[in-house]
């Protein structure tokens, strides 16, 4: 708070309390944006921490013994979990062995920049790093992606080769678990936008703790209720190394509607973003709602609902310089005998409707 | 249920082929193609409305008010809303929505009429008719004269819409807490000013006005409300819910028929855009008035704004937004009761088409917030046994859902004690249905094993 913004919060309190509401010792130094309370910073950790080792107990996120991955992109997210992570695995003694792994998508300017945080993370928290390459995977990076693509339906190749980079680097590393750090905010935005689009068989899964539990790896966000902003402010006052530029190929999201509303909506009442999840969680959605079936892509391997995964879907269309294969609706691709494109209505719907955005998960 | 508009065809961002329709890749760019002919029946020239809306110029006048009138009349005869013994009260707020309503149930009782007299047997009695209208100027004392001027207008645009005539019954919100005005404007007044919270306020007066609408209803012997809640309204209402933490609910608003009340509501108009209604308005000159006390505040006017911008960015977002909200699983109370039947005659029963309502066909009982009335998801509701000895304000916190209880009651405890002696009584009686109710529900699931009688049992 600057100087001019203490003097006012004073002169408003006058007669009231000027002690951090919560130990009544010390001066407040924040107001923490879920609840508005006027805290000092040994409070803010505290609590902090604590609600986030409360979200693990009471989820049972994991066992003793685990070896777990923390997806770690050098951004302000994944930071703090992995500080927090081993913070409470010591202070609790979770009994869990932690990795940061990381994934490179290859893009020049961005993703070197970041990878550079995680390394020097890497020696900060004590954790062994795993790196996995788009270009050591695929034989694409994301910049020549773009440079073949352009800027529309890029997120969508990144987001699914993603996603199975990750399962490759936890298969790597031999865990049993990855965990991510998709806060509440992004939950949030995630409900928003499968409502914006039609999607019920995602609104459904996409409020769920921990998912992948029949996959290969399952996935979990100790996250789930924390605020982005007050991620932000732990990791401001702790003075953690993050990198804090957005991705240079993201400008035309669709999720940042969702985003630039959510963030209207905390200013006007701060418990809407949590109260978005309830609704998520609430939602009376028949479980007989179409899920895809589960197989294996007949050419990696990889899990998948259709004959090939989408990853082989997007390599096939990148290599043949047919860049709109797997994107958007399927129309009966072309000479694509090979194929066989089933249209389960729901599935096709829920994989190819995503023009950019998120993890699919 | 798919919004079937002539919007939903065109020009989706991401080319959604949602209802089978053919995609025209042209009719987006604003102001349309401009087609010599109507497209539906290649005769007529088509209507340009110049309002920079999609689907500009594409059908004649009279395609375009049958493709309206044809989703209103496909709601009412699909979910049996207006049958010949019934009722129906529309409620009529002066805007373009519930005009158009008002219109549509006039024309339909219209036909009624000339069938009836023209059939040699008389068997089908024509459906009654009347309009309310809700009077908010105690809520809002500054807007007195507008309000004069908006119920003589009211009264006028009733009085042409016959014959048939109609009654026309002009509301005070406050009339739910009694007759003596004076006293129950100050009651609404206190009532409303011990809410902390804007959104909340906004929205408690949404309940006390329906609250009216079911008295007046109710009083005067109506079997059927009508709403002229549109599809635009109610994507809105889908965001606002689910930003409220009202998610569980929130399929118990948005069907077609909401039985929940003692008058059950239907929504003739669910399938309609916004712009197809002002567009309707303005080409059968349709005058609306727009009353100063509609405009919003808070979290509802965010949602507004927002949903305007995502239909800037593509026509048919509001209609996807419903269209997802459909797919969650409904109520039993979001279907017109089967015992209703029992006033239809056989001839006309066969003649209706039922939906059938995909629901989990249980007939649970549900218990429902005494504020909102909405239907509580009983794993988060408390326990409300543990108040018996509380008090009435202990109680009622208790039985509400946990929005009202964020951003409608009051926090503390005093407060919370004044604020519950302000309610309207029907309000404070829902709470003691529910806790009775709730052993109700009990005793119902294992009455079959029960050897004692309700008196016998310790």
């Amino acid at each position: 708070m600057s100087s001019g913004e203490k003097m006012e919060a004073k002169s408003k309190k006058a007669g009231a309390s000027r002690l951090c509401f919560l130990c009544n010792l010390r001066r407040p130094v924040l107001k923490r944006p879920k609840t508005l309370q006027q805290i000092c910073r040994e409070c803010f950790y505290e609590v902090f921490e604590e609600e986030i080792h409360q979200v693990i107990v009471q989820n049972r996120l994991f066992k003793s013994g685990e070896r777990v991955a923390i997806g770690a992109s050098g951004g302000k997210d994944s930071t703090v979990l992995a500080y927090v992570l081993s913070e409470l695995n010591r202070r609790h003694n979770y009994g869990l062995d932690l990795f940061l792994l990381s994934i490179d998508e290859g893009i020049t300017g961005y993703r070197d920049d970041s990878l550079e945080t995680v390394k020097r993370n890497e020696v900060q928290y004590g954790l062994p790093l795993q790196i996995v390459s788009y270009k050591d995977l695929y034989g694409w990076t994301m910049d020549d992606i773009v440079k073949m693509i352009g800027l529309k339906n890029n997120c969508t190749f990144c987001g699914v080769f993603r996603r199975q980079a990750l399962d490759r680097g936890a298969t790597l590393l031999k865990v049993d678990k990855l965990v991510t750090g998709h806060n509440a905010d992004d939950i949030a935005e995630t409900v928003l936008l499968n409502i914006l689009r039609g999607d019920i068989a995602r609104l459904s899964r996409c409020t769920s703790i921990t998912t992948g539990e029949d996959g290969p790896i399952p996935r979990c966000k100790p996250f789930k209720y924390t605020y982005e902003k007050e991620i932000v402010m732990y990791a401001y006052f702790k003075k953690l190394d993050y990198f804090s530029t957005e991705c240079i190929y993201s400008p035309n999201a669709y999720r940042g509607f969702a985003r630039e509303f959510i963030k209207d909506l905390e200013r006007i009442r701060p418990r809407a973003i949590l109260d978005i999840i309830k609704s998520g969680e609430d939602f009376r959605i028949a479980t007989t709602t179409k899920m895809p079936e589960q197989g294996t892509c007949e050419r990696c391997g990889y899990i998948s609902s259709q004959k090939w995964c989408k990853a082989c879907v997007l390599l096939e269309g990148l290599n043949r310089g047919l860049p709109k294969m797997g994107i958007g609706r399927p129309r009966g691709v072309n000479g694509d005998h090979k194929m066989e494109i089933k249209k389960p209505g729901s599935v096709a719907k829920s994989i190819e409707s995503k023009q950019c955005g998120s993890l699919d998960f | 249920m798919a919004c079937n508009s002539s919007g939903c065809e065109s020009g989706c961002y991401d080319r959604e082929k949602d209802n089978g329709s053919k995609i025209v890749d042209d009719a987006v760019s604003g102001g349309g193609n401009h087609e010599s002919v109507c497209v539906k029946c290649k005769c007529n020239a088509p209507m340009t409305f110049g309002d920079g809306g999609f689907d500009d110029g594409r059908f004649c006048a009279d395609c375009f008010r049958n493709n309206v009138f044809g989703k209103f009349r496909l709601a009412v005869t699909s979910h049996a809303m207006i049958t010949p013994s019934d009722n129906v009260l529309v409620a009529f707020s002066g805007g373009s929505s519930s005009r158009v309503s008002l219109q549509f149930v006039h024309e339909l009782q219209i036909k009624a009429l000339k069938n009836y007299e023209a059939s040699r047997d008389r068997s089908l009695p024509v459906f009654g008719v009347g309009v309310a209208f809700v009077d908010e100027t105690a809520a809002f004392p500054a807007l007195s004269p507008e309000m004069i001027d908006a119920i003589e207008w009211v009264r006028y645009t009733v009085s042409c819409l016959s014959p048939p005539a109609k009654d026309l019954h002009v509301v005070p919100v406050e009339s739910i807490f009694g007759s003596d005005s004076l006293d129950a404007r100050d009651r609404l007044l206190k009532l409303l000013d011990s809410v902390p919270d804007d959104t909340g306020k906004e929205d408690l007066l949404l309940h006390l006005k329906m609250l009216s609408l079911q008295k007046v209803a109710a009083e005067n012997g109506y079997n059927r409300l009508v709403l002229g809640s549109c599809t635009s309204r109610i994507a809105s209402h889908v965001l606002t819910a689910t930003v409220k933490g009202r998610g569980y609910s929130l399929s118990a608003d948005i069907q077609h028929v909401d039985a929940r009340w003692k008058v059950p509501i239907v929504l003739p108009l669910r399938d309609c855009v916004r712009l197809e209604i002002t567009r309707l308005c303005l080409l059968d000159g349709l005058k609306t008035v727009e009353l100063a006390c509609r405009s919003q505040c808070g979290i509802n006017d965010l949602v507004s704004s927002f949903v305007a911008l995502l239909q800037e960015e593509n026509p048919s977002r509001e209609c996807t937004i419903v269209r997802t909200a459909a797919k969650l699983t409904p109520f039993y109370f979001n279907k017109i009761p089967e015992t209703d039947d029992s006033n239809v005659p056989m001839a006309t029963q066969r003649r209706l088409k039922r939906f059938n309502l995909k629901y989990d066909g249980s007939m649970t009982t549900e218990a429902f917030c005494p504020i909102c009335n909405g239907p509580l998801n009983r794993s988060d509701s408390s326990e409300l046994d543990t108040f018996e000895e509380g008090q009435e304000s202990d109680v009622l916190y208790a039985a509400c859902c946990s929005s009202c209880r964020f951003q409608i009651l009051p926090q503390d405890g005093s407060s919370l004690e004044q604020f519950s002696s302000f309610l309207p009584d029907h309000m404070i009686s829902q709470v003691k249905h529910q806790k009775v109710d709730s052993q109700a529900y009990l005793r119902e699931k294992i009455k079959d094993c029960l050897l004692l009688d309700d008196e016998e049992v310790v």
